[in-house]
């Protein structure tokens, strides 16, 4: 049995917790960001001359794709990849990189 | 306070009534109600350890057996780079030591045969292995009774492919080593579709690049069966032409149906030509075990259709494949298998679970070629699932029309990155 407070702190966590269940967004961005891992490294750490992406800013992260996508940062092949993506999956890619370590 | 999805499922009926209403899976599985779930992935190669690995990441409840009857993995890619003499065997082979600690139980045994009703897999060994849901990732089978003479001149030593790479790598460098200045290297290229879509060439290359060190009035022959140069002809092209000029004799539309080992010839519709050392790569089908499976499904029984959201196949329930075995206009590159194992490790992990998977992944291929021991290129492309036309090639994509010194260095840290990410 769960009294008001303990209903009221479950429906916030509710509304929190559906976009992380909803499978499909969450997924969605874990399975892209896993895909990056292929050339930067397990977990985003790289283990060669490719830049590791763990732990980098959210920031940075979308401005380099964004830069990427104009051709104003120069690059090798990033700038054939980042254009491939949607602004909401770059934001969403950069938020999870944050993550981690 | 912390809930886990399992725990807010417990306590929130109507929200979780809601959640799973639009979660109606296309497939027969359910959420096992008691128990692990178990998969079993066959094939410990670009897809299968990637996926393996994955499942375990994504779905730390589920149980995963990987079978594979190898020691180690050796990867293609890279594989033309040890021909060259540029890495050895060393480099391009890995453990499997690893894989154990993310929970996957790996078996070292032959598939030999698949119950797709019972879902029970039998090995060489004699186990009977249940699961829940089965993943194939093994590669091609390459088919060497399409050429005549081709198994003879093989058992000979005469002729070989080195399309997996392993013993016929090692022999093929032999033999290259071997070879007398002024000799001739007879390739071939099967007729798409292949496993490695760029891989000839790259080889071209790379021989060319051994030959001219070290025996430079030899010469290569290449045999395509093909109209024309089937990926990345820019790249190729400019790389023949500025560091192997008249090196590469270059033959379109001239696909072997025969080969001699004792006379040492290549015959084609249009020529009959002699080698030093034979290198003919017969076209090739889903590996073996996709039979066993009956999931060689298109209209030439070769190769596996899936449903791409999830790459299960799309006849036999709770069967995926994985890789060069199934039939789209992904490549067929090892690259590509990765993220084929991504996709189907995060759909396998939401069936189980009785959540609906992405219905609109998104993969993305990136493939470098060697043009010299000291130059590569590349090709980038993402694609984006439509449920109506299948993997949809975004913009902004594609392939390099020269080498450069950096793609060098980053096509030897890709290969050591996805090895990581695949097997560390």
């Amino acid at each position: 049995m769960y009294n008001k407070k303990t209903t009221l702190a479950l429906a916030g966590f509710v509304g929190l917790a559906l976009s992380g269940i909803a499978g499909a967004a969450d997924m969605h961005t874990q399975v892209i960001a896993a895909t990056c891992m292929s050339c930067h490294g397990p977990g985003g750490n790289s283990v060669g001359a490719a830049p590791g992406i763990a732990g980098i800013s959210q920031d940075r992260f979308v401005k380099a794709m964004q830069d990427y996508k104009t051709g104003k940062r120069p690059g090798t092949v990033m700038l054939k990849l980042a254009g491939g993506y949607t602004d909401a999956e770059i934001e969403a890619m950069g938020a999870y990189f944050a993550t981690l370590k | 306070m912390t809930l886990n999805r399992r725990d807010f499922l417990k306590v929130s009926g109507a929200g979780a009534a809601i959640t799973l209403t639009g979660c109606s899976s296309q497939s027969s599985s359910k959420p096992a109600a008691k128990g692990k779930p178990h998969v079993v992935v066959v094939g410990a190669g670009f897809g299968g350890a990637t996926c393996a690995k994955y499942i375990r990441h994504w779905g730390p409840n589920i149980d995963v057996t990987l079978i594979e009857p190898n020691d180690k993995f050796v990867s293609c890619p890279l594989s033309n780079w040890v021909l060259a003499g540029i890495k050895d065997m060393n480099f391009i082979t890995r453990g499997y030591d690893n894989l154990p600690k993310h929970g996957i139980k790996m078996v070292k045994d032959y598939v030999t045969g698949i119950d797709t009703d019972k879902r029970v897999v039998k090995t060489k060994g004699g186990a009977s292995i249940s699961y829940d849901r089965l993943v194939l990732a093994p590669g091609v089978e390459i088919l060497t009774n399409t050429v005549k003479g081709y198994d003879a001149a093989e058992a000979a030593g005469k002729v070989v492919h080195a399309w997996k790479a392993g013993p016929q790598t090692v022999q093929l460098r032999k033999q290259l080593e071997a070879m007398p200045d002024g000799g001739v290297f007879v390739m071939s290229v099967p007729t798409a579709p292949y496993r490695c879509p760029p891989g000839p060439y790259e080889r071209a290359c790379l021989v060319a690049q051994y030959f001219k060190l070290a025996k430079p009035k030899s010469k290569i022959i290449l045999l395509d069966g093909n109209a024309d140069i089937a990926s990345k002809k820019a790249l190729f092209t400019w790389a023949w032409n500025t560091f192997y000029p008249g090196m590469i004799d270059y033959r379109p539309n001239n696909a072997p149906f025969a080969v001699d080992g004792n006379a040492m010839t290549v015959s084609t519709e249009f020529d009959q030509v002699k080698g030093d050392v034979l290198n003919v790569v017969p076209k090739q089908r889903a590996g073996e075990v996709c039979e066993l499976a009956g999931v060689r499904n298109d209209s030439n029984k070769a190769w596996c259709t899936v449903n791409f959201a999830t790459f299960e196949s799309t006849t036999v329930p709770n069967v995926h494949i994985l890789g060069d075995s199934v039939l789209s206009n992904l490549p067929k590159s090892g690259h590509m298998a990765t993220n084929h194992a991504k996709v189907a490790a995060a759909a396998i992990v939401e069936l189980l679970a009785g959540r609906q998977p992405d219905p609109m992944p998104v993969v993305a291929n990136t493939c470098y070629s060697a043009t010299s021991d000291s130059t590569a290129g590349f090709v980038g492309d993402v694609f984006r699932l439509d449920p109506e036309k299948g993997y949809v090639k975004q913009a902004g994509g594609g392939a390099t029309s020269q080498g450069a010194e950096i793609n060098f260095t980053y096509a030897e840290s890709w290969a050591e990155n996805i090895w990581a990410d695949m097997l560390s």
